[in-house]
């Protein structure tokens, strides 16, 4: 095929970038703007920063709370869910477990299910049927954990299975001959070559539990609320702050951002679902 | 070989945690379905209603359109992101300067979460505050006003999600070209094949089953879209842009309906559920029983 010159690409993708960023770059703009400076003409051009929404989200202890919680139940549900899946997959692909194939298409038809559709009821068993005397599940961040488990357990079994079938089983064969019990086996020898597979869900899945909404919005009121949902809280009350919505908006990317920077490359491998056969 | 036992234990966590987590919850709903509850209505108490919620379902205008508008929605999205993302996908197979830089910037989007996206969204194309309706006005005299124009609101459901969710197809599709060989194109070419010939006869039917596994599961996630709506339009104006997801919200909590709630969940559960299904036997697992032979 005839090629174009490199600079035409160049030049191409230089102005798809462009509208890649300009959103994020807009959200940032509107971030740094003072209330008065919101209404007057919109521009591009950014000639004053101002850092007073910033300070004020942090500075309120609310929302610090909600990105507290945000932290402790993303990062426990994404540790919860990649050992669960490990063992899970590990079980699946090394024993002969009757039905075992049934089980895996099982555990993802459970992501296919809109959020929506359990809200009623995730909503009344955490209210009214996981209870003991006074104490509800709902509001608890243990619930929450326990909660994302359902979009990110199957998601999890997903990806690490072609890692675990791609372990050769002579390797646990080997190690089983030399004397080592199962549990030798999966955290000395299994454990280290799937080290990049696990990486890979465990960022995944907690980019996931961070910026969770509809399930959090519902279920949560004040205990366990997520930054996402405090996010929101600055939209629907009468007269939105879009500074200080923007400003949130911005930490919320943050954490994210910095994640996917440093594993940017294993993402991209992560992602094709099987579609691709190496 | 180890006993099974061990393996059943390692699975039993995520089995259990699923069973409660997934089964319980529907068999519950179901339950609910069959039944008038609204606690906070005139009669609190759940109140055994045969079919009644599912007959009601039937007629009901605003579900119905709802229906159709995640289904329209998820056409056009879908549609388009496929497009654009072999298109983007082909572009980043030739040579040029920084290509991996512009492939990490392209990706950026997907890690964003949906409610940022619609926030962003929504600060872009608020009248008077954001770029893109100031812009519109001084440029072409457009007035963009998505709290009044419906096809305007619909048409940003749309392009925020191509926004969003581009990227995932242009991975999924890159993966899949560069994984091809490179002798059936060079024999095309020395058949004397043009690019459009080469495109449908060579590269299409290779990455079919890439395109195919792409379109199920992009399929899958815009039929559950609502965070980003909601957070864009909060479903208006009117119901332009209330999905099924939002229509289960406002009936459940606003109007705390839940029998009514429940059976709409049930159907949509099971709408979906076939669709998928019916995907996943025509899409994927057709690909799976060619291969082994």
């Amino acid at each position: 095929m005839q090629s174009r010159n490199p600079l035409f690409y160049l030049a191409l993708w230089l102005l798809l970038s462009l509208l890649t960023l300009f959103p994020i770059y807009w959200l940032f703009v509107i971030s740094v703007k003072p209330a008065v400076d919101l209404f007057t003409t919109p521009s591009v051009i950014l000639d004053t920063v101002y850092w007073k929404n910033y300070v004020n989200v942090i500075g309120n202890e609310t929302l610090r709370g909600y990105m507290i919680n945000s932290l402790i139940i993303s990062t426990s549900n994404a540790f919860l869910v990649t050992g669960l899946a490990f063992l899970a997959c590990y079980a699946l692909s090394r024993f002969d477990l009757a039905g075992k194939e049934n089980i895996f298409f099982w555990t993802i038809t459970n992501r296919m299910a809109p959020a929506a559709v359990f809200l009623l009821p995730f909503y009344l068993l955490f209210t009214q049927v996981f209870t003991f005397g006074d104490w509800k599940l709902y509001d608890t961040k243990i619930g929450m954990i326990l909660l994302y488990c359902t979009f990110n357990l199957p998601f999890a079994i997903w990806t690490l299975r072609p890692t675990i079938d791609g372990i050769p089983k002579e390797l646990d064969e080997a190690a089983t001959v030399d004397g080592a019990s199962t549990w030798q086996v999966i955290s000395e020898v299994i454990f280290p070559l799937a080290r990049p597979g696990l990486a890979v869900t465990l960022i995944l899945t907690w980019v996931f539990a961070w910026n969770e909404f509809l399930l959090a919005a519902t279920l949560t009121s004040f205990n366990a609320r997520t930054i996402t949902t405090g996010l929101s809280e600055y939209v629907t009350t009468t007269g939105t702050e879009w500074g200080a919505m923007a400003a949130i908006a911005m930490i919320t990317l943050i954490p994210a951002l910095i994640i996917f920077a440093v594993v940017q490359r294993h993402i991209v491998a992560g992602l094709t679902f099987g579609a691709v056969k190496e | 070989m180890r006993p099974n036992t061990v393996g059943w234990l390692m699975l039993a966590p995520t089995i259990a945690i699923l069973g409660i987590f997934g089964i319980i919850p529907f068999i519950y709903v179901l339950y609910v379905s069959f039944h008038q509850w609204n606690p906070f209505g005139a009669s609190p108490d759940m109140i055994y209603n045969g079919a009644n919620n599912f007959r009601r379902l039937v007629f009901d205008a605003e579900f119905l359109t709802s229906i159709a508008f995640t289904m329209k929605f998820a056409f056009f999205a879908v549609l388009s992101e496929i497009a654009l993302g072999y298109l983007l996908a082909q572009l980043f197979m030739k040579e040029f300067p920084g290509r991996g830089f512009f492939r990490t910037i392209h990706t950026l989007p997907l890690i964003v979460a949906p409610i940022v996206v619609g926030s962003v969204w929504r600060l872009m194309t608020t009248p008077s505050i954001g770029i893109i309706p100031y812009l519109l006005k001084s440029w072409f005299g457009y007035d963009l006003n998505i709290g009044r124009d419906a096809t305007a609101a619909f048409a940003l459901t749309v392009i925020m999600d191509i926004w969003h969710w581009t990227p995932l197809v242009t991975l999924t599709l890159l993966a899949a070209l560069l994984a091809l060989p490179k002798e059936p194109f060079e024999q095309a070419q020395i058949d004397g094949a043009n690019r459009r010939q080469i495109f449908w006869h060579v590269t299409l039917p290779m990455i079919r089953p890439a395109i195919l596994a792409t379109v199920f599961i992009r399929l899958m996630d815009a039929l559950r879209t609502v965070d980003e709506v909601w957070m864009l339009t909060s479903g208006g104006p009117g119901a332009a842009t209330r999905f099924v997801g939002l229509h289960i919200w406002k009936i459940v909590f606003p109007k705390t309906d839940y029998g009514y709630g429940a059976a709409i969940s049930v159907i949509v559960l099971y709408l979906t559920l076939v669709m998928c299904w019916l995907l996943y036997v025509a899409l994927v697992a057709r690909r799976e029983r060619k291969r082994t032979f």
